[in-house]
């Protein structure tokens, strides 16, 4: 806590409160990251095994909605992509749609071996890693990873969410 | 029956048809010709000593460099009645890899017969309505045998849709925020 001789107090770096006058002095940035990252809303969207741990995730036991983390049942209330489980050809296109009609700002995560590199599936049919054809913000490895990895990744892609800078706007 | 009992009986019934039948750990096979598959089947379901009535599995076989002739189609049949089962092995030819289909016995056969063309690219005559079942309808090949590349013909013979979407992803990579 530091006082400076204005009387404001400085609760964090970059946050000041007016005491007083129940008053909050910081960044835009701050603000919008701030409750970006309390509110992460995933696409309901599994494709393989990874599905079943992702849904265990979200399930009472794990409780991803102490994060603010809800699932969403359509892509236009979504923010976040997981995909959850071996990525095919055939699927492909239906995962780029479903990615192109999300609304910025939008994040994908990879989830397991095989949406992260393709996993032991090296073959014909198999996309190695989503990486191929969406941007990929947190990877988060296993097979299938368990909910805490799961939730884990959440956790880096809130600090990803946290040090953005100038996100807000497109005139920039 | 016993299951080699079942195999001499085939074998009774249809001298000309049977090229070997073997057991192997109380299982027997009958390696038959494909002509006279439907003849069999039909006869296996039809007799009361027999009455398989359940095909509990279609599947191809390919034994490319092994055997001749190359492919083998494999049907599994059960009797739930008298609780016995046979396996019937239909060779067919690379040359000429057509074989009668077995869905006026069984109508179960569809999608396993069309899991068996879209896989190893062996026609089912008689079938209603022979499309690929697992793979995109423009795929080219049959990727169950043994000479399909493993990991795909390469990225100049892509599947044109998947390639329609590598193209998308990198003309709206400028789109995106902070990228």
């Amino acid at each position: 806590m530091v006082l400076d001789n204005t009387g404001v107090v400085e609760i964090e770096e970059g946050i000041k409160v007016v005491p007083g006058a129940n008053s909050i002095i910081t960044t835009i940035d701050k603000v919008v990251n701030w409750s970006r990252l309390s509110s992460i809303w995933p696409m309901t969207f599994g494709l393989a095994c990874c599905a079943i741990e992702m849904m265990t995730a979200g399930s009472a036991h794990y409780d991803l909605d102490r994060f603010g983390i809800i699932f969403r049942g359509s892509p236009r209330q979504s923010d976040v992509l997981i995909i959850a489980g071996t990525v095919t050809k055939k699927m492909a296109p239906v995962l780029r749609r479903v990615y192109d009609q999300m609304p910025e700002p939008r994040y994908v995560m990879a989830m397991g071996s095989c949406a992260c590199s393709g996993g032991v599936f090296n073959t014909y049919s198999t996309v190695q890693g989503g990486d191929a054809f969406l941007p990929v913000d947190v990877y988060v490895p296993g097979c299938p990873p368990r909910p805490e990895a799961l939730m884990d990744g959440f956790l880096r892609l809130q600090d990803k969410i946290r040090k953005e800078y100038f996100r807000w706007s497109r005139f920039r | 029956m016993e299951p080699l009992q079942i195999a001499d009986k085939i074998k009774e019934k249809f001298p000309e048809a049977v090229v070997s039948a073997s057991e192997y750990r109380g299982q027997a096979a009958v390696v038959l010709k494909k002509e006279s598959i439907l003849g069999v089947a039909g006869w296996l379901h039809d007799e009361p000593d027999m009455s398989m009535d359940l095909l509990k599995d279609l599947c191809g076989v390919d034994y490319f460099g092994k055997k001749e002739p190359r492919f083998e189609v494999v049907y599994h049949l059960y009797s739930i009645k008298h609780r016995h089962m046979i396996r019937l092995k239909a060779q067919v030819p690379e040359d000429d890899p057509k074989i009668q289909s077995v869905m006026p016995v069984w109508k179960g056969a569809d999608w396993h017969e069309r899991e068996c063309f879209d896989m190893f690219g062996i026609e089912f005559e008689g079938h209603p309505d022979l499309r690929r079942v697992l793979l995109p309808e423009d795929w080219e090949g049959h990727p169950l045998r043994k000479d399909y590349p493993l990991e795909g013909p390469g990225p100049d013979k892509e599947w044109p849709a998947y390639k329609e979407v590598l193209d998308k992803a990198k003309r709206f990579k400028e789109f995106e925020w902070n990228r």
